[in-house]
């Protein structure tokens, strides 16, 4: 059964290891229980659609709204293609989803948004990641006065929304510097703040996990060997705490554009000359009493399928990862 | 037999369903046990005996289910009975014993509440009447100062006493038959001794048969009248424990008592089975047991052996067929 | 050195590992805002309290007792996973037990290793098999071109009767004795003296736990291992060993030759124990149910541990702790066996 096997090749080459992990993927379970999930499919579906829409926009968009000059206050504030506003002004084909109060199209701008939105939810996701996951793994496996002092921090993060944080830091940064700069920082700003109200996620799973696998003997055998901890934290725990990482990280994308979402909403987000999913909600929301509903109702529509995309991906994520559930 | 068995299991199939195809976890069992006789089921892991335990009691986890065969009680047959029946027959006929006592127990009700639900769900004793066969029951099962340790906590039990607990939860409905599924592989030596004899001492005086499933042949040794030896999901011996134990038939049966180590003589080097038990979606053709047997030949590679009279046994081995087929031409 | 010297016994046998006084105590105590809140103090648990044994080299040494009686605590100590409250591990004539760094403990490393319990377990399942055998090789630089580690890593798994196509595997694909094997491919892999076995073949069916038993035999008579080997199963340790030492709440009640121990049991514990086996003969020897459990280890009866269930305790078992006195090839530690209370034990 195995004849076709090269004796000398006691461990496969990299090549062969990388073939061998996709073939896994596709036959493992994690892959079956997907294909018997139709939730998943179409959630994945509806996230990988506005993906590519977010990532391709300046190709995808009818209208590039970035560039401020090919918009003309003339096209503002049309309808949608079919209806009729209040004032008797009828949509064109042109703009499908309507104009802005700048006569950016919405569609477009929508497009742009998601871009700025997914952005700043990856890079908030990311950070809050891997300094938690870092933390975690520190906190659980050192345990003892150490692990106390990251969980304390922890808990006093966890007594302050994000808003909050996102406040603090935008006031902070704003009064220390040049306002020119202070709006080239406010992404990062933003990224930190939201990242900061969800490393301590990420921190506490990691450890309750490196506490579990910590007492395994496979890590005691590496200890008896004489393995550095460093190394023992990175090859053997590492490796076994990543699962609920992966499904923190689904759940917590979904989390992070929606705060984002409510910063740019609340106007301390990203610069109104790059509108996200929130800005363009709080722009709208102004025109929302004189009839003008489609400036805030399709970026929000865009914001709910997102967000529930990406939750609904989580959740089958997090049974398809837990063998008890099976 | 002048009068029919109290259990009757009948070509039992047991399926799993899954995504690679349906596996076949127990087949072609059959056996069956008279009024307070103790049976004893034996073999490795992934033999399948705690299965075929689990589907007499139609407890058997989803998806496993029952494919083929009947399991009669009393002349009754239970397989296949809706579920609100099958849960009258397992209050009012049969007891279980488990592995790990803590798992039977709710954690969160005092002993004695369990104790006296389970016998008020089944008798018409009133709560008073109840109570007092509960403490009985306790006292019966060798609990000490039971009208104390009624009113306590599953984890205000050792683990020795939590199974006694079991058994008396097990006996308070005065089960015909107890499916006991490895009662005292959690427990220390010395606890394990208390609770086989607690378990013989009870089963004579209610006259209760006992399905003794287990791994470890010192303990059957000890309990059971008669002993199945399982082997992938099969019978491959079925006798008196002497005769299994003392003059083992099948080649399985003989290579696992000689595995075992013993204290009345030293040896240098155990009798060692080579391989291991064949997984489910690799079980082989013919007898399962061909390709880790030292006396397989060519029909044992191809032809299922079925149970045949062997002096005092059954075994499925073809090895006494023809021994049996040579008698009968010299004859 | 001048104690490895005198470690040397006069008839010339040399014990590669000495352990004297070991104890090991838990503080178990709820956290500090609880004690003060509920004004309870701390509990500490001795799992290990005071112990002396020693390994002769090549020999087999086996620790026995019930759940909770600190025996897998010992191996943990002997390993170096735990650092003993109090006792010295002398191995090679080098007290261990003072060695806190790892720089330190790197020469000891090599020449030790252990086995552990639970197969499914001791095996990262993210790692291929070559690469867990190899980790010993790789972490002390044993063999530094990688081709040469892969040839020994073949030559391991031979070695334990695997083949070496199994290098490129995954745990998940084997069974629990075939993982086993792998576990002690590993722990062989730095050409260790000395195995610590904590329950090697506990988890393992009959059959295999067999094939394993067997295996240990045959790698000690050909690479001449030490083994401290842990179990609760009597029966294996009377297979397997030289030595053996009964355990029981945290003390060493009796230590001797394994004949010695299962033959003319002097400790009332071990008689227990002994009675208590399961009888495969069938000769009809009656089974003897003892009464009463192992009492918690937290609060340990007074004196001699074992008198709550001791058939032969008096007053002063009840207070004072037996020490060890000298038997038949070994030490036993019990009032009774002092005072010649006992009555002669008829054994098998």
């Amino acid at each position: 059964m195995a004849a076709d096997i090269d004796h000398r090749e006691v461990v496969p080459s990299l090549a062969r290891r990388a073939t061998d992990s996709v073939h896994r993927f596709f036959d493992g379970d994690v892959f079956y229980s997907f294909r018997r999930s139709p939730v998943a499919m179409a959630a994945f579906a509806v996230t990988l659609l506005l993906f590519f829409v977010a990532a391709f926009a300046p190709w995808v968009a009818p209208h590039n709204t970035d560039d401020v000059t090919t918009l003309n206050l003339m096209n503002a504030r049309f309808p949608p293609w079919g209806f009729t506003d209040p004032f008797g002004t009828e949509g064109v084909a042109q703009f499908l989803l309507g104009t802005d109060d700048q006569g950016r199209d919405i569609l477009s701008a929508m497009m742009f948004g998601l871009q700025i939105s997914l952005k700043v939810g990856f890079a908030s996701v990311i950070l809050a990641a891997v300094v938690g996951t870092a933390l975690g793994l520190i906190s659980g496996y050192v345990g003892g006065k150490l692990d106390s002092v990251i969980m304390r921090i922890a808990d006093i993060q966890l007594t302050f929304p994000a808003i909050l944080i996102a406040l603090l830091i935008d006031g902070t940064v704003a009064g220390l510097l040049p306002r020119a700069l202070h709006q080239d920082l406010k992404v990062y700003v933003l990224i930190l703040a939201i990242a900061a109200s969800q490393w301590v996620n990420f921190a506490r799973t990691v450890r309750g996990s490196t506490l579990v696998e910590k007492n395994k003997e496979y890590v005691q055998a590496a200890r008896v060997i004489g393995v550095h901890p460093v190394l023992i934290m990175i090859r053997h725990v590492l490796p076994n705490v990543t699962g609920p990482v992966l499904v923190i990280a689904t759940l917590s994308l979904a989390l992070a554009i929606l705060t984002e979402a409510t910063l740019s909403f609340l106007g301390v987000g990203v610069p109104v000359t790059q509108p996200s999913l929130g800005t363009l909600i709080r722009i709208g929301q102004q025109y929302i009493f004189s009839g003008e509903w489609w400036m805030t109702i399709f970026p929000s529509l865009a914001l709910v399928v997102l967000v529930l995309a990406v939750n609904l991906l989580g959740d089958w994520l997090r049974d398809a990862l837990n063998p008890k559930l099976r | 037999m002048a009068k029919s068995p109290l259990l009757e299991v009948k070509d039992l199939r047991i399926e799993f369903p899954t995504r690679r195809g349906t596996l076949v976890a127990v087949d072609g069992v059959s056996f069956d046990i008279a009024e307070g006789e103790v049976l004893g089921v034996v073999g490795e892991s992934g033999a399948g005996k705690s299965l075929t335990g689990a589907s007499i009691i139609g407890l058997l986890e989803p998806p496993g289910r029952i494919a083929g065969g009947q399991v009669y009680l009393s002349g009754r047959r239970i397989d296949n009975l809706p579920y609100e029946e099958m849960r009258k027959v397992r209050g009012r006929e049969i007891g279980m014993v488990f592995q790990d006592p803590l798992t039977s127990l709710n954690p969160l009700y005092s002993v004695g509440r369990q104790l006296v639900e389970t016998i008020q769900t089944h008798t018409d004793l009133d709560e008073q009447a109840a109570r007092k066969r509960a403490i009985e029951l306790l006292g019966e099962v060798g609990i000490p100062s039971p009208k104390v340790r009624i009113d306590q906590y599953p984890h205000q039990f050792s683990g020795g006493m939590r199974q006694r607990v079991v058994i008396a939860l097990a006996l308070c409905i005065n089960p015909k038959l107890i499916i006991a599924d490895e009662p005292t592989t959690a427990l220390d030596v010395s606890i394990q001794a208390q609770i086989i004899t607690l378990l013989k001492r009870l089963c004579s005086e209610h006259g209760a048969a006992v399905v003794l499933i287990t791994h470890d042949m010192g303990v059957i040794a000890e309990t059971a009248n008669r002993v199945a030896v399982m082997y992938a999901g099969r019978l491959a011996e079925i006798g008196p424990v002497g005769e299994v134990i003392q003059r083992a038939k099948h080649p399985y049966t003989h290579g696992l008592m000689g595995s075992i180590p013993k204290l009345s003589h030293a040896t240098e080097r155990l009798v060692q089975i080579e391989g291991s038990m064949p997984r489910l979606t690799e079980i082989p053709s013919g007898c399962a047991f061909n390709p880790r047997c030292p006396k397989a030949f060519a029909r044992c590679m191809v032809e299922r052996p079925d149970l045949m009279q062997v002096e005092k046994s059954q075994v499925a081995c073809w090895l006494y067929d023809q021994a049996m087929e040579r008698t009968g031409s010299d004859g | 050195m001048a104690e490895a010297v005198q470690a040397r016994r006069p008839d010339g046998a040399v014990p590669l590992l000495r352990v004297g006084g070991l104890a090991k105590y838990f503080d178990i105590s709820p956290p500090f805002v609880t004690r003060a809140l509920q004004g309870s103090g701390r509990s500490i648990l001795r799992a290990v309290d005071g112990i002396d044994f020693e390994i002769e080299t090549g020999k087999t040494f086996s620790l026995v007792g019930e759940s909770g009686c600190g025996k897998s605590t010992v191996a943990r100590l002997v390993v170096g996973l735990y650092q003993p409250t109090k006792g010295h591990v002398e191995f090679d004539g080098v007290n261990i037990a003072g060695l806190t760094t790892r720089k330190a403990m790197e020469p000891v490393r090599k020449r030790m290793q252990m086995i552990f319990q639970d197969p499914y377990a001791s095996l990262n399942p993210r790692w291929r098999v070559a690469d867990i055998i190899a980790e010993p090789i790789r972490t002390h630089r044993l063999i530094e071109d990688n081709r040469d580690v892969l040839r020994r890593v073949g030559e391991l798994l031979e070695h334990v009767r695997l083949s070496v196509r199994d290098g490129e595997k995954f745990p998940h694909e084997f069974s629990g004795g075939q993982r086993q094997r792998i576990s002690i491919a590993r722990a062989l892999a730095s050409n260790p003296e000395f195995l610590v076995c904590d329950e090697p073949t506990s988890a393992l069916d009959v059959s295999v736990q067999a094939q394993i038993l067997n295996l240990m035999k045959d790698l000690q008579r050909e690479l001449g291992l030490t083994y401290l080997f842990i179990s609760h199963d009597l029966a294996v340790v009377y297979h397997i060993s030289d030595f053996v030492g009964v355990m029981y709440l945290g003390r060493l009640v009796e230590w001797a030759p394994a004949d010695e121990v299962f033959h003319n049991p002097q400790h009332p514990y071990t008689r227990m124990l002994l009675d208590a086996i399961p009888d495969l003969e069938m000769s009809g020897r009656p089974r003897q149910a003892v009464a009463g459990e192992v009492p918690s280890p937290i609060h340990p009866p007074s004196g001699c541990h074992f008198h709550p269930r001791c058939p032969f305790a008096n007053d002063r078992c009840r207070s004072e702790v037996p020490q060890s006195l000298p038997r038949t090839g070994g030490q036993v530690a019990c009032h009774a066996v002092e005072e010649g209370r006992m009555p002669a034990g008829e054994r098998i």
